[in-house]
């Protein structure tokens, strides 16, 4: 059971108030039209699927339904650091 | 190789089994070899089965970090069906059906493939229509299937509640009679040691560290115990790892890696004699030969490469295990675990070509990778043998992510996600 601090909330609650909706920082094409169907796949269905550090982004669904991204170790699941929609993450993978 | 049959056993009784021949050589890899095969487990060796029956390449070598079988093919709950929706999907598993109805003949061993039925139940008006669709689609595509509702659901499984007062009553179902439950580790061992009868080389504790790439295409890899192997071609059938190979190689797929847990409870007596899925409360079960109760569910919502999952998820299969079967409830859990699914966006696997050259990737199997063993290494095979897709391969590309061409098994054929 993950325990993970919701930056909204302040506290931490249990992993099951909460759902994982995958990668942070997707950012969308500024003008999808003029994508080629390679950077428009890319966008839609290829996720960083690293075997360490992993930006994603939690919702709390039963608590204040908000949103926040987290930096977790997909290896040992350990949660680095919580911070909020549009702030950057302080622990990145090396190289 | 020495053939099992009554006889030997009877022959080997009288020296009390201890002359028996090793089922596979450990053998050490040589400098190069036609084809290599990374990743040992299931899919992995019955492509170099297949390679060298059916194509006549034995020079090949499946290189595994740890031991033959021990992913995911050690970690599935086993089951084996083909009733799946879309044309793309049926004809592949199908195809791998066909191969399990003769495998312990073909390979001469037992891999105790049991034809006990699958039920994928329906518990609310649309999953009834769902499962209409589904069976007469599969129909249409030479599979067999038929539409039950309750009383025949409570005929062939009378332990399960099919009361019409329970919160998800069961309306019916599909049923598939040829779909059942096989050995998972007797598949790995078989094909291993039919592949090793052939000259196939199964190298074990040797991790591929990194991909040889010379102008855009692939001459060997290279290894943590063995140093380089090279090779005109490489397979790469590494499930949850896939993504990390493709890394090594200088390319992305469109993969998520994702815990999926399973678990088995002490051994009973029997009480259930077929295979029982159900999409809706999201759970599925059978009893093992050994009476121990096989249940699984679905994935864990994050990604990971930990091989086990959180207490929630565990709570929520067992809830709806114990909903569709109450007589379960005081039923005590013995062991539980996690494998590592590697997840496609639209739940299909990739059987593909890539953008390096003579680099071929076998994955995206998901939660569902276990019963199309047979029939994944029989088409891979025959792409790595001629170079280009198999044609049941071929809509399996892993460019559909770029033009679109999805095959959108999501939900749609009972599978449990």
């Amino acid at each position: 059971m993950l325990h993970i601090y919701c930056p909204h909330c302040r506290e931490h609650r249990e992993e099951e108030e909460f759902h994982v909706k995958g990668q942070a920082h997707i950012a969308r094409p500024l003008d999808p039209d003029s994508c080629t169907d390679k950077e428009w796949g890319e966008y839609l269905f290829f996720r960083k699927n690293p075997r360490g550090l992993h930006h994603e982004i939690w919702y709390h669904t039963t608590g204040c339904r908000k949103f926040f991204n987290v930096t977790r170790d997909t290896v040992s699941y350990e949660i680095k650091e919580v911070y909020k929609i549009g702030e950057q993450p302080q622990v990145v993978a090396k190289g | 190789m020495q053939r099992y049959s009554g006889f030997g056993l009877f022959k080997h009784s009288l020296s009390y089994h201890e002359n028996w021949q090793r089922a596979w050589r450990n053998p050490t890899p040589k400098k190069k070899y036609d084809v290599i095969i990374v990743g040992g487990g299931g899919h992995g060796l019955a492509t170099a089965y297949y390679l060298a029956k059916e194509h006549g390449i034995t020079n090949v070598a499946v290189i595994e970090k740890g031991y033959l079988g021990g992913g995911n093919t050690a970690r599935n709950t086993t089951i084996v069906r083909s009733n799946y929706l879309w044309d793309e999907a049926a004809h592949l598993y199908e195809h791998a059906m066909k191969l399990w109805e003769g495998l312990s003949q073909d390979l001469n061993y037992n891999v105790m493939f049991s034809q006990r039925g699958v039920l994928n139940l329906g518990h609310t008006l649309q999953d009834m229509r769902d499962i209409q669709r589904r069976v007469n689609a599969n129909r249409l595509n030479g599979i067999d299937g038929e539409v039950l509702d309750t009383k025949g659901v409570q005929e062939i499984v009378p332990h399960m509640d099919c009361s019409a007062n329970r919160r998800y009553p069961v309306l019916g179902a599909s049923w598939q009679p040829r779909a059942g439950v096989a050995r998972h580790d007797a598949v790995a061992w078989g094909f291993a040691r039919g592949a090793d009868s052939y000259g196939v080389d199964l190298i074990q504790q040797c991790e591929v560290t990194g991909m040889v790439i010379e102008d855009g295409a692939i001459v060997g890899v290279e290894t943590n115990r063995h140093g380089k192997i090279m090779a005109d071609r490489v397979g790469c059938v590494t499930a949850g790892n896939s993504g990390v190979m493709a890394k090594m190689a200088g390319f992305e797929l469109p993969l998520e890696s994702h815990p999926l847990q399973a678990l088995v409870s002490e051994p009973i007596k029997p009480i259930l004699d077929t295979v029982v899925m159900s999409n809706h409360v999201h759970g599925y079960v059978s009893q093992s030969d050994k009476g121990d109760l096989v249940i699984g569910a679905g994935i864990d919502g994050y990604t990971g490469y930990g091989q086990r999952g959180s207490y929630p998820t565990i709570e929520h299969t067992l809830q709806a295990i114990v909903e569709l079967f109450p007589i379960f409830s005081r039923v005590r859990m013995n062991r539980q675990w996690g494998g590592i699914v590697d997840t496609c966006p639209d739940a299909c696997p990739i059987i593909s070509d890539t953008p390096v050259e003579n680099l071929f990737f076998n994955c995206g199997w998901g939660t569902g990778g276990f019963k199309a063993t047979p029939g994944s290494g029989n088409v891979f095979a025959a792409t790595l043998a001629k170079g280009e897709a198999h044609p049941l391969a071929k809509p399996f590309s892993m460019f559909r992510f770029h033009n679109g061409a999805l095959i959108d098994e999501h939900g749609a054929a009972g599978v449990a996600h």
